[in-house]
């Protein structure tokens, strides 16, 4: 059982992506979308942490979303994937349940 | 697959009405099936018809309409929400007492047990709010 986690606010706004990260089991996969795009940002506090989760889970970031907030493939972590809408109905398939940390 | 989306945010707020109209958009391309969309808390609002956003932003009432009437989707507003918030169709309107109603088309009023139901149903359940 693997379960995708989607988080759509910024880690410095709340923290959770934080306890996300905290709950992830190995196979499991975080999606940022929404202003959760802006942890993707490499050098900020949350890429070590991030960098941490991909040793075991996918880490994918809504690219209509990073997109709009000026933040390019090559602006990211690196490790991390990108994903359009479709990506994003492919991800909940693929994994047996979906977790919104909202 | 059946997939059933919940949506906890109204139009306007943040962007989760709008990330939840572009997954259920992008699902129903891709072949899925939409078991049900489940509006709460503040998403009831993206069911009134009244909304009149300026003429160059997008209109999210109007695009869950179109969207919800042309692939027949079951777009459900908690009963319980709508109330608190005064979205309100004929029968609740006349069984209240109001002088008016204001769900769009494509929208029905009903309980929780929708929720419950299309969680049970649906081979997924994806939430979007604030």
């Amino acid at each position: 059982m693997s379960t995708l986690h989607t988080v759509n606010k910024s880690p410095f706004d709340r923290p959770s992506l934080t306890s996300c990260l905290n709950h992830l089991m190995p196979g499991d996969a975080v999606l940022l979308i929404e202003d959760g795009v802006i942890a993707a940002r490499k050098g900020s506090a949350f890429s070590s942490p991030l960098e941490a989760a991909m040793k075991d889970c996918s880490v994918y970031v809504l690219s209509p979303d990073s997109s709009a907030r000026g933040i390019g493939d090559g602006d990211m972590v690196s490790g991390i994937e990108t994903v359009d809408y479709g990506g994003f109905v492919d991800l909940v398939v693929k994994h047996d349940r979906t977790q919104s940390w909202l | 697959m059946k997939l059933a989306i919940v949506v906890n945010e109204g139009p306007y707020t943040h962007q989760a009405s709008d990330t939840a109209l572009h997954f259920t958009r992008a699902a129903l391309e891709a072949g899925h099936e939409i078991e049900r969309v489940f509006f709460y808390h503040d998403g009831v609002n993206n069911a009134t018809r009244l909304t009149v956003p300026p003429q160059d932003d997008r209109n999210l009432q109007k695009e869950w309409t179109e969207l919800g009437t042309t692939h027949g989707l079951d777009m459900v507003v908690c009963i319980a929400a709508a109330q608190r918030r005064g979205i309100l169709d004929a029968n609740e309107a006349k069984r209240q007492g109001k002088d008016a109603d204001n769900i769009a088309e494509g929208f029905r009023i009903s309980g929780l047990g929708q929720l419950i139901d299309a969680g049970i149903q649906a081979d997924r359940l994806v939430t979007f709010g604030d």
